[in-house]
């Protein structure tokens, strides 16, 4: 093995992870404690499952089959606007679910621009609520998520490869075999555990578009365990149950993945000389145009929505927008704080545990982990004081899975290639972080704080338990405004938080990235 | 000499500070917020009591319900704003809340009677629609129709709760076979009040499930005369929104005064155009001007609170098994 060698102490990992452990696995606990004894899972709970997991596995598909293709045709061409169209694809995922829905419907919905296409050539409107309708929305969130993480696969293959497969006179289809499919057979599986995992907790989304008690997922289930029953020992089993899924999900997709790198490269700018005809042009075109209209149009009718009260905001929402982007930048650092040496770790281990850790937060239940911690730290300190550390910290643990997709290929390949250098070279310790490293995983540590920072701005997650009124997210305002008919404000604010997000995101993306 | 003066200034403002006692008020978000009654009812209530009045948004009124329950006799708060009659025995069977001293001349359509919990405003649950519209006029002429509704699901919401409790209580043992007949006008079911009456103004759908007086809301505040609400013939349920004071309250006297001055003219006036419900106590002025404008339900439906949670079971049992085939 290529990192026998231990280069970095896997020790501040192993904490890392057991710390995500404690806050995961130790809310579920509280949970169990503090309740009382409930009923078992009956007819409907098990309906719920059923249903979760088959959209999740549709949504999770066919997100990563069709973001195969955009990934590629990101990958081989180059076009002005090309860096922001990759911002924006950043975009679907932060958005709270309220807005990312009502900007779905401006473009599928019953009076949406779609239908009324149809309707000016005599063709009957869409519905976009059924089966369908979660499904074309979990894409709307997951496609460019998926994108970007296959496209850092491309990314990763060093141009040296392509130029090599060129000088030896591969065509496209060669390239595939040989380059392609083996990084694709890398980073497949993970993109896909991952998206899995976001649509098995999702809520809101399915209820909304699958148009009624049929569109039960477990997090609903969760949801009437805990405030319709109050029957917080069947939340915490149908939170066990959740995460089992996804456990199993993540395992699988660790034990199919193959692990190994490119090699180094010199990091020059890829070309592909293998894309250049007129057909594959015309073809990447067309693919690039048709995900960006997909992702574009809804985020258009968004800004269109937001943008006649957006410069009427009341104080509060820029207080609730400065109290976001606080806990975001906390929340980033954090995640930074953990992801790094918890992916160090990862990358030199054989075995799959630590990785998991990582993905249990993603299939926790917000509800459960606030819960949880609710009960835990009540009795100890008052909430409210604890609102902004504890959103930042249950954020920043809720957007590590992300991060350690993002980060553990890279770092697998550095240490790898690498860590026997620096064994020889003497460099050890803090030294082996700031010489090689941090250095050479830029591209993908911007990434990974884009992502968690954007993440956390738009989370309306723990904070609903533990705020207190003066101390407001933007998204939690935002639904504060909707509560109180202000339906025109709370599209303001709504295109405000997408801008904030966007906005970190950019930033530390581009902090990072040097060629994309 | 003046940073003495500063000094002082600042120790006798924190200790003034620390000297005001604090009244603690659980309710659901959209109260606290800039729009709802919260700063007007904060500012009214601490002209008079030399208190500190905190309200704390804790989302609806089942999630208040979850919270004060998790934190039981240690919690902080004084006094719960937001439950109604759907959750008050669930409220009662925790323990926490002592009964009240208050009295006064209520305006509900009903006789009001409970030793625990002092209703502040009320309301009548009604399908919303566009005032173009010929709206249906009962459950059923509304089943026979094309028409698409928004509603909200129970596990999560209480309006969504509020219907299912409204079909039952109007077609008690016929309420499966009138969900069944409903389940193609459902365009789709929400999460929440905001989520469904953002689909409805987005015009995905004819009507959502809202009050009587959201029209109030667009009339008064908008000018905007473009939404009515459908009368019901079988009646509208309604909904009644209760305070009590907590068993744990350290303030017990500031929040046997604070539920004094909930029924008082100070607060009711301020309810019907913030919280755009009906005052439980008509204020002296009256009603604002447009709540005339407002379909006034001939017949008022409600469960009697004790038996709320076993009629609760039976309709989300018959809700889901209705909506799921």
């Amino acid at each position: 093995m290529a990192f026998s060698v231990v280069a970095v102490n896997r020790w501040p990992g192993i904490g890392a992870a057991a710390l995500v452990a404690a806050l995961v696995l130790g809310t579920l606990l509280a949970v169990v404690l503090r309740s009382e004894a409930g009923q078992s899972l009956g007819a409907s709970d098990w309906a719920a499952v059923r249903f979760t997991m088959s959209q999740a596995l549709v949504s999770a598909g066919l997100s990563v089959m069709l973001a195969i293709p955009v990934a590629r045709a990101l990958a081989r061409r180059t076009f002005p606007g090309r860096s922001v169209l990759i911002t924006l694809l950043g975009a679907p995922f932060i958005l709270p679910v309220i807005v990312a829905v009502l900007g779905l419907l401006a473009v599928f919905g019953r009076n949406g621009w779609v239908s009324q296409g149809l309707e000016s050539i005599g063709l009957p409107p869409v519905s976009i609520y059924g089966f369908h309708g979660v499904v074309l929305a979990h894409m709307f969130f997951n496609l460019p998520l998926a994108t970007r993480l296959i496209l850092q696969g491309w990314q990763d293959i060093p141009s040296e490869r392509f130029r090599l497969a060129a000088q030896l006179g591969f065509d496209a289809k060669g390239i595939a075999r040989l380059l392609e499919w083996p990084m694709l057979a890398r980073v497949l599986p993970g993109a896909f555990a991952i998206v899995f995992a976001i649509c098995l907790t999702s809520f809101a989304v399915a209820l909304t578009l699958g148009g009624g008690p049929k569109a039960t997922t477990i997090e609903l289930a969760i949801y009437q365990a805990f405030r319709f029953d109050f029957d917080l020992g069947r939340a915490a089993f149908l939170s066990c149950l959740q995460m089992a899924i996804a456990g199993t999900a993540a395992v699988l997709a660790l034990t199919v993945s193959s692990q190994t790198g490119f090699g180094r490269g010199f990091d020059r700018v890829t070309q592909r000389w293998d894309a250049r005809s007129a057909l594959t042009k015309l073809l990447d075109t067309l693919l690039i145009l048709c995900a960006a209209m997909f992702l574009i149009l809804p985020l258009t009718a968004v800004v269109l929505a937001g943008l006649p009260a957006l410069f009427a905001l009341p104080n509060s929402v820029y207080h609730a927008a400065f109290l976001s982007l606080s806990i975001a930048l906390t929340s980033t650092v954090i995640l930074l704080l953990l992801a790094l040496p918890l992916a160090a770790t990862i990358a030199q281990s054989r075995t799959g545990l630590t990785e998991s850790i990582g993905f249990l937060s993603l299939a926790a239940s917000p509800l459960v982990i606030g819960t949880g911690l609710f009960i835990v730290l009540f009795p100890l300190a008052d909430p409210f004081a604890l609102a902004v550390p504890v959103t930042a910290l249950v954020n920043a643990v809720m957007a590590l899975p992300f991060a350690l997709r993002i980060l553990v290929p890279g770092m697998r390949d550095v240490l790898g290639q690498y860590g026997p250098l620096a064994q020889t070279l003497g460099v050890q310790g803090l030294g082996i972080w700031r010489l090689l490293i941090l250095p050479r995983l830029r591209p993908q540590i911007g990434f990974a704080a884009g992502l968690g920072a954007a993440l956390s701005t738009g989370d309306l997650g723990v904070i609903a338990l533990f705020a207190d009124p003066q101390r407001a997210t933007l998204p939690l305002q935002m639904y504060r405004l909707m509560g109180a008919y202000q339906m025109e404000t709370a599209a303001a604010a709504g295109l405000l938080l997408v801008v904030l997000s966007l906005f970190l995101f950019w930033i530390c993306d581009k902090g990072g990235r040097w060629r994309a | 000499m003046k940073y003495l003066t500063f000094v002082a200034g600042i120790i006798g403002a924190s200790t003034a500070f620390a000297e005001t006692p604090e009244l603690t008020i659980y309710t659901y978000d959209s109260f606290v917020s800039d729009w709802g009654p919260g700063p007007m009812i904060e500012a009214e209530f601490e002209k008079t009591c030399g208190c500190d009045l905190k309200l704390v948004g804790a989302g609806d009124g089942a999630a208040l319900l979850a919270r004060i329950r998790l934190e039981g006799a240690r919690s902080d708060a004084d006094i719960v704003l937001g439950l109604d009659t759907n959750l008050t025995q669930a409220a009662l069977d925790t323990g926490l809340f002592v009964p009240h001293s208050v009295s006064a001349d209520y305006n509900l359509p009903i006789p009001w009677q409970d030793d625990h919990f002092v209703p502040y405003d009320w309301g009548y649950f009604a399908f919303v629609h566009n005032a173009d519209l010929t709206p249906p006029t009962s459950f059923s002429a509304l089943a026979d129709s094309d028409l698409k509704i928004v509603i909200q699901d129970p596990r999560s919401s209480t309006p969504g709760l509020g219907l299912l409790m409204w079909v039952k209580t109007a077609h008690g043992d016929a309420a499966p076979q009138i969900w069944e007949g409903l389940s193609d006008n459902i365009l789709t079911v929400t999460k929440g009040w905001s989520e469904a009456y953002g689909l409805f103004l987005e015009g995905e759908a004819d009507m959502v499930l809202s009050y009587t007086t959201s029209p109030a809301y667009h009339l008064i505040a908008e000018g905007d005369t473009s939404k009515s609400a459908a009368a019901f013939e079988e009646g509208h349920y309604m909904q009644i929104e209760v305070a009590a004071k907590l068993a744990s309250s350290d303030q017990p006297e500031l929040a046997d005064a604070f539920l004094e001055f909930m029924v008082s003219d100070a607060f009711q006036s301020v309810i019907s155009t913030t919280n755009w419900m009906y005052p439980s106590v008509t204020p002296q002025n009256g009603l604002p001007d447009g709540f005339e404008t407002l379909i006034k339900p001939e017949k008022a439906l409600i469960v009697p609170s004790a038996d709320a949670p076993a009629l609760r079971d039976q309709a989300l049992a018959e809700w889901l098994s209705a909506l799921s085939q």
